[in-house]
C-alpha cells in the first residue's frame, strides 16, 4: 500500500543528486580562502611579529615592519566612515521613510545602483579630479577619504535602507494613526529595531575600504612617509598600497615580509567581518516580532 | 441640516444625547477608488456625536476603505483616492494642515492586530507621551486603565515590560485596543476588532464600548450582523461599494428597511 511507484522512486533519486550537486558547488567556494589563507599563513606568518606591527620600515623597506601603514589604514578608514555614514544614513532615511515614489525618487535610485558599479579605478581619478585638483585638498588623507567615502556611499545606502525596510510597514501605520509623525515614527519605532542592521552595513563597509588601492593611490596614499600622519591634510601610507608598492615596485624585499603584509591586511579584513557576522547572529536573537 | 423632528431614538428609547447639534463626521459624495477601480460610490452618511455608528456588508463591500478615508489613511496609499468631502466637528478633514493633529484624536482598530515592538508599558504610553504627558504617575495610571477597559490587563499586568510585539494575537488585539483608547479620542474606528477574541472577552470590551458613548463616538465595522444589533444605535448596510441603506438598527432587523437586500442580508440567506 506504502511501497513506492516507480515515478516515486525517479523523483528520489532526481532530489540525491540536485543535494550531492549543490553540496559539492557549496564545499568549492572554500577552497579559495583556504587556500589563500594557508598560502600568507605558511609563507607569511613567521615575519608578522609584534615588532613587524609596531615598527616603520626601514633601508628601503627591505627591513622593519609596516606601522605607518597601518596607522594610515585606521586613518582613512575613520575619516572615510565620519563622511560616508551620516550622507548614506541620512539618504538612506529620506529614501526608505519619506520619499514620494516619483521620477526623481526613481532617478536617486537609479544613479546609486550606478555608483556601485564604477569601477575603483575611475573612482580614483574621480577623486583626482575633484578633491584634490578641484577642491585644491591636495593629495591627502582628506582627499583619499572622500574618495574612498563616495566609493562606499552606495553600500552604507543600501545596507541601511534594506534594514529600515526590513521593518514592517504595520509599525509605522500603527504609529501614524496614533498621531505620531514620521520622524516620531522613525525614532521611536524603525530606528531603534534596524541600528544593529545598520551597524552591521557600516561594518562591512569599513572592511572593504580597509582593502581598496586604487582610489588611495592618486589621491593621499605614499610609498613611503617617514612620520606618522598628524592631520588630515598629511599624506600617509596604507596597508593596501603598501603591499602593492613593495609587491612590484621595490626592490629586494624579502619575499617573507611581502607575505607578511598581505596576511596582517586579510586578517583585518577577516576580523571586521567577523564582527559583522557576530552582530547579525546577535540582532537575530533580538528579533522583536 | 439635521431635522430635529426626525430625530430617531436609541434601542431602549432614549433620544441621541446631541442629535440636534451637528453631527460629529457629515460624509457627502464619497468615492474612494484604488488605482482608478472604485471601491466605494457615492456614499452620503452622518455619525452622529455620542453614538455607535454600525457599518455591516460581505467581504468586498467598502467597509474598510470607509474608515480608512476618515482617518486619512489615503495618505499612506499612493493608489487609494479618496474624492467627495468628509467634515468632522464641521470642518473638512483635508483642510487640517497638520494631519497628525487629526489622527492623534481618531482612534483605530484594524483586524490585524499590531503590537508595537515595545514594551506593552510602552506600547500604550505611547500616545500620552506624544500629547507630551512624561509624569510616571500620570502614565501609569493611564496605562492601567486602557489596559483594563480592553480586558487585557489582569493577563499583563505582571509583565508590562515584555514585548507588545511577542503577545498572543488575541491579545495583541486587545492591546491594539487600549492604545486606541490611550490617545483619548474623539472618535474611534473599529475595524472587526473582537476577530482574534474569545466570547467572553468580546462582550466584556462590548460592555466598555456602551459605556464609552456617553464620552466619544464610535464607527463600528463587523461582520457580526449580531454585535451590531447588541451595539450599534444605527447601522448602515455597504454592498458592492455601495450605501445600500443606513437606519435604525432596530429598525433595520425588524423588518423596517427601505431595501430588501438589507433584510436579506441580515438574515444571512444573502446571495
Amino acid at each position: 500500500m506504502f511501497a513506492p511507484t516507480p515515478l516515486n522512486r525517479r523523483s528520489y533519486r532526481r532530489q540525491r543528486l540536485a543535494r550531492a550537486v549543490f553540496f559539492l558547488m557549496t564545499v568549492a567556494l572554500i577552497v579559495p580562502v583556504l587556500v589563500i589563507v594557508g598560502t600568507l599563513v605558511i609563507r607569511g606568518g613567521p615575519a608578522v611579529s609584534w615588532e613587524f606591527l609596531f615598527t616603520p620600515p626601514r633601508n628601503f623597506m627591505t627591513e622593519g615592519g609596516i606601522l605607518p601603514a597601518l596607522v594610515g589604514t585606521v586613518w582613512l578608514v575613520l575619516v572615510a566612515l565620519l563622511a560616508s555614514v551620516p550622507v548614506g544614513v541620512a539618504a538612506a532615511l529620506y529614501l526608505s521613510e519619506y520619499a514620494p515614489d516619483n521620477l526623481l525618487t526613481r532617478t536617486i535610485n537609479l544613479a546609486i545602483i550606478n555608483l556601485a558599479g564604477v569601477p575603483s579605478i575611475v573612482h580614483a581619478l574621480f577623486g583626482v579630479g575633484a578633491f584634490v585638483l578641484f577642491f585644491r585638498i591636495g593629495a591627502s588623507i582628506l582627499a583619499a577619504s572622500l574618495t574612498l567615502a563616495v566609493m562606499t556611499l552606495p553600500v552604507v545606502i543600501v545596507a541601511t535602507r534594506e534594514s529600515l525596510q526590513a521593518v514592517p510597514q504595520a509599525f509605522r501605520e500603527a504609529c501614524w494613526n496614533m498621531g505620531a509623525t514620521r520622524w516620531q515614527t522613525i525614532r521611536k519605532v524603525v530606528l531603534p529595531n534596524s541600528i544593529s542592521g545598520i551597524l552591521t552595513g557600516v561594518i562591512l563597509e569599513v572592511s572593504r575600504t580597509t582593502g581598496e588601492t586604487a582610489p588611495i593611490m592618486f589621491t593621499g596614499a605614499a610609498a613611503f612617509v617617514a612620520f606618522l600622519p598628524e592631520s588630515v591634510f598629511d599624506q600617509t601610507m596604507a596597508m593596501s598600497y603598501h603591499l602593492y608598492y613593495i609587491a612590484t615596485q621595490a626592490t629586494d624585499v624579502p619575499e617573507q615580509t611581502t607575505f607578511g603584509v598581505a596576511l596582517v591586511l586579510i586578517a583585518i579584513v577577516l576580523a571586521m567581518n567577523a564582527i559583522s557576522i557576530a552582530f547579525r547572529v546577535y540582532l537575530r536573537g533580538q528579533k522583536k516580532w | 441640516m439635521v431635522d430635529a423632528a426626525a430625530a430617531p431614538e436609541r434601542a431602549d428609547g432614549s433620544a441621541f444625547p446631541l442629535y440636534e447639534e451637528q453631527p460629529l463626521v457629515e460624509v457627502r459624495d464619497l468615492v474612494i477608488s484604488y488605482g482608478g477601480r472604485p471601491a466605494l460610490r457615492d456614499i452620503d452618511l452622518d455619525v452622529y456625536r455620542h453614538e455607535i455608528f454600525g457599518i455591516v456588508g460581505p467581504a468586498n463591500s467598502g467597509k474598510t476603505s470607509f474608515l480608512r478615508a476618515l482617518n486619512r489613511m489615503d495618505a499612506f496609499n499612493p493608489a487609494m483616492q479618496v474624492e467627495g468631502s468628509i467634515r468632522i466637528n464641521g470642518k473638512n478633514i483635508n483642510d487640517w494642515r497638520n494631519e497628525y493633529a487629526l489622527r492623534s484624536r481618531i482612534g483605530v482598530v484594524f483586524p490585524l492586530p499590531v503590537g508595537l515592538p515595545l514594551s506593552v508599558y510602552d506600547n500604550v504610553a505611547f500616545s500620552p507621551r506624544l500629547r507630551g504627558i512624561r509624569r510616571k504617575a500620570q502614565l501609569d495610571e493611564v496605562v492601567e486603565r486602557c489596559l483594563t477597559r480592553a480586558a487585557l490587563w489582569d493577563e499583563v499586568k505582571d509583565r508590562l515590560d515584555s514585548l507588545g510585539s511577542l503577545l498572543s494575537g488575541g491579545q495583541q488585539q486587545r492591546l491594539t485596543i487600549a492604545r486606541a483608547l490611550s490617545q483619548e479620542p474623539e472618535l474611534l474606528l473599529l475595524d472587526e476588532f473582537s476577530i482574534a477574541v474569545d466570547p467572553v472577552t468580546t462582550m466584556r470590551i462590548e460592555d466598555v464600548l456602551r459605556e464609552l458613548r456617553s464620552e466619544i463616538t464610535i464607527v463600528l465595522v463587523t461582520n457580526l450582523v449580531q454585535q451590531a444589533r447588541r451595539l450599534a444605535d444605527r447601522t448602515a448596510f455597504f454592498l458592492t461599494g455601495e450605501l445600500v441603506e443606513t437606519g435604525v438598527t432596530e429598525d433595520l432587523f425588524e423588518g423596517k428597511v427601505k431595501d430588501k437586500r438589507t433584510t436579506g442580508y441580515l438574515e444571512g440567506r444573502f446571495g
